[in-house]
């Protein structure tokens, strides 16, 4: 659930997401869900050359059990804020585990 | 061609062969109507005021409310939950029927104010793909052109009009498919083709006849799982487990 709250978060951000089939695509954050599906707007596609098949898509809808990484913006992070909210969120876990 | 396409595939010929059979005259199957993309299907029931065009997220303006009134209406009966409308207040009712949007997400939790939850689901994401001409790339990397039709919260998907295409270097082929009904957990992306781009494909790649490219595309393949024979072989040996536990994404 934490993952769900930071990425909405991140909605409207520049962000690079890498799937496991090495497919690279920068594109604005639109929205994700409770899987961490995500939808992606105005899209580039990395060695686009590779993918032909993606030279005229615009805006996508990414499974989120394919993704491998998400690349963020560096400032649009508050590590301070995420810290706390780990810690939170790990707190909540032991205690319900107990 | 897997078992389930090759069942799906004899499942459509069929349907297609016993039409012209009934003695009534009957509309041609939607299937046989030559592809347009464009096409829409007709709302059974006219649009109420009420529908959900509110956060933006509906389909865009030149016909919204129809798609919306239909896609609403099969998701109803698609449906495997109960509707629990006693949870929800009559205007969050109102402004997201339960059924066409799924299990709103969890609450926001305190913090700064955010955008709406019911935003932040399956169902909205996909929402505004429905009755678009969309390519569907799978896990096993087939990538299948075709207008989305209907879909639930796992992401399973109804696509019509399908196409296959198949590259293999620099050739590509287009192979008609017709309905694909694919189960979620197969789906790579989806992406919605840009109406205005979709025939500008680059130079390099040329369009060639199907058998010549499956051909292709087969010694690439042979290939290719050789190579990744190889690779996990060595890196087990290592100790290492190959990633995606084994399961290999194209």
């Amino acid at each position: 659930m934490l993952f769900f709250s930071f990425f909405k978060t991140l909605t409207n951000q520049t962000v690079t997401i890498e799937l496991k089939n090495d497919i690279r695509i920068r594109g604005i954050l639109k929205s994700v869900d409770q899987y961490l599906n995500i939808k992606l707007d105005d899209i580039e596609v990395l060695e686009l050359a590779k993918y032909p098949h993606l030279s005229s898509v615009k805006n996508m809808f990414i499974r989120g059990s394919v993704v491998r990484y998400v690349m963020l913006p560096r400032s649009e992070v508050d590590v301070g804020l995420l810290e706390d909210a780990t810690r939170r969120e790990a707190a909540n876990q032991a205690g319900k585990a107990r | 061609m897997t078992a389930f396409t090759s069942i799906l595939h004899r499942a459509e010929k069929s349907r297609i062969e016993r039409a012209p059979s009934t003695s009534k005259p009957r509309p041609l199957p939607n299937t046989l109507l030559p592809f347009n993309p464009h096409r829409r299907f007709l709302p059974i029931v006219p649009p109420s005021p009420s529908l959900p065009t509110a956060l933006g997220f509906s389909p865009p303006p030149p016909n919204p409310k129809p798609q919306n009134a239909r896609h609403r209406r099969n998701m109803e009966r698609l449906s495997l939950e109960s509707p629990a409308p006693a949870q929800r207040t009559p205007q969050q009712n109102q402004q997201f029927p339960q059924n066409a949007l799924g299990p709103a997400g969890p609450q926001p939790t305190g913090g700064p104010p955010q955008l709406p939850p019911q935003m932040f689901t399956t169902a909205a994401q996909l929402l505004d793909l429905t009755d678009k001409k969309l390519v569907l790339i799978l896990r096993d990397g087939r990538k299948l052109i075709g207008v989305l039709r209907s879909w639930d919260q796992f992401a399973n998907l109804v696509f019509q009009d399908t196409v296959e295409r198949i590259y293999a270097g620099q050739l590509y082929a287009d192979v008609p498919r017709g309905i694909f009904i694919v189960r979620g957990e197969n789906v790579l992306l989806l992406g919605e083709v840009d109406l205005d781009r979709e025939d500008d494909i680059p130079p390099e790649v040329t369009r060639a006849p199907f058998e010549e490219v499956f051909a292709l595309k087969k010694k690439e393949e042979a290939k290719r799982k050789k190579g990744d024979k190889k690779r996990y072989d060595e890196l087990q040996a290592l100790g290492f487990e190959p990633e995606h536990s084994g399961e290999i994404l194209f």
